[in-house]
């Protein structure tokens, strides 16, 4: 078994407040360390105070201890490397957009409507249902829309 | 310069223990402002503000989650009983943060919450927030020069939110300006020990785990002041009848924490 095969597992793991994303695309995955014994896993935090943080790390660690029963599995949760919205991959930038998330620009403001493509939306507020999003309205095809707040 | 992790520091008690002392007063200011917080929804004054509150809220609670469980990978005990059963003076917030949304406060029965001063009154802790973390990404104790990091680029969106309301009152008309006025001259009354880090400020610079004390403190009163130059709004002197970084608090403390805790002090080793 490989680090491959792990990061295989890992991309069956979602944020359950953003089904679409898998939590590699997420780029939550700090490091993975496989051998014949142990699987240890180092995931990130995209925000801090994201509630859905143990929930991702009691599903990752139960995944993994299922796809390799005979290894000790790990799976660890801390603030190194510092997550921010670069760490999104272009799967899971398309995979926000198809789940009607705009994925994050480089500030506040640089959002597309995931609708209709316009860039005409105004900020409604800076913060929505949940930590990584805040709320948009596309004045070109009059839908609200959430974004991903930019780190 | 070497950092240290964990181990390291639980090996040093010269350390450990003014190491500890900030840990608590970054945990519990964050938990204690959150708590306020927290306590708006469904009575903020409108939708988007309800939303906008229950983000900080849960922000500034799951900071100081990250500073308990910093505090517990330091042996000094489970971070839930660190939130939950500590008694009001061992409390390191500061006292500003404690006090309620407004007068006749009980959230059940007399919720007549003040907006102007919860929102000032997280601007200044903002504002404080931000500049101990920005001095704190170079601590010599890695997990907090890490978390500081993170958590520092998370609480621009909660400034930006509290710098947008005060404009708005500011310009609004005479009445909100009042209010706003007024809701600055209450916070300034408490404000002496927001911008400090407590007894062990010597300690903590010598040893590199908070180097610039000064300059962050500095750092604090330059922007407070830059603006409400900017709102044209008078800033009194900052007063410190009370100095919750020495566990000196108000009792309505002790009161948020009785509420804060009533459901885990059923049982406190139950499994969430």
């Amino acid at each position: 078994m490989g680090e491959e095969d792990v990061y295989r597992v890992l991309e069956q793991v979602h944020d359950p407040e953003i089904r679409a994303v898998n939590i590699v695309d997420l780029g939550m995955v700090w490091d993975v360390k496989a051998s014949d014994h142990v699987v240890h896993v180092t995931l990130i935090p995209t925000f801090v105070g994201c509630s859905a943080q143990t929930i991702i790390q009691r599903v990752a660690e139960s995944r993994l201890a299922a796809a390799f029963p005979d290894v000790r599995v790990a799976v660890d949760l801390n603030l190194s490397g510092s997550w921010h919205t670069d760490r999104i991959s272009e799967r899971g930038r398309e995979a926000l957009k198809q789940s009607g998330i705009a994925p994050p620009g480089k500030d506040l403001g640089d959002v597309a409507c995931p609708f209709c493509g316009s860039r005409d939306a105004a900020m409604e507020n800076l913060f929505a249902s949940t930590s990584c999003r805040s709320l948009y309205y596309c004045r070109a095809c009059h839908n609200p829309f959430e974004a991903f707040k930019p780190l | 310069m070497e950092r240290w992790t964990s181990d390291e520091v639980k090996n040093r008690p010269e350390a450990l223990k003014p190491l500890t002392d900030l840990l608590f007063q970054l945990a519990d200011d964050d938990l204690v402002i959150g708590y306020r917080d927290q306590e708006w929804l469904g009575l903020a004054p409108h939708i988007e503000e309800d939303v906008a509150f229950g983000s900080i809220a849960q922000e500034e609670i799951g900071h100081a989650a990250w500073y308990f469980r910093m505090l517990e990978e330091l042996g000094m005990g489970r971070a839930d009983d660190l939130a939950s059963l500590r008694e009001a003076r061992e409390r390191k917030n500061a006292v500003m943060l404690e006090l309620p949304n407004g007068e006749g406060a009980d959230y059940l029965t007399a919720p007549h919450f003040d907006w102007d001063w919860t929102i000032v009154r997280h601007y200044l802790h903002d504002v404080w927030e931000m500049a101990r973390l920005e001095a704190l990404k170079t601590s010599r104790y890695l997990p907090l020069a890490e978390a500081s990091e993170k958590i520092l680029s998370e609480k621009r969106y909660h400034r930006a939110h509290q710098e947008l309301w005060m404009r708005t009152m500011a310009r609004h008309d005479s009445v909100s300006r009042q209010k706003l006025e007024a809701a600055t001259a209450k916070a300034f009354q408490w404000l002496g020990d927001l911008p400090s880090v407590g007894p062990a400020e010597t300690a903590l610079e010598h040893l590199g785990i908070f180097s610039g004390v000064d300059e962050a403190k500095r750092a604090f009163w330059d922007q407070v002041d830059t603006f409400f130059g900017e709102l044209r709004i008078h800033r009194p002197e900052a007063a410190k009848p009370l100095d919750g970084r020495q566990g000196q608090h108000t009792p309505e403390l002790a009161r948020a924490l009785s509420t804060l805790s009533e459901v885990y002090r059923l049982d406190p080793t139950a499994k969430w």
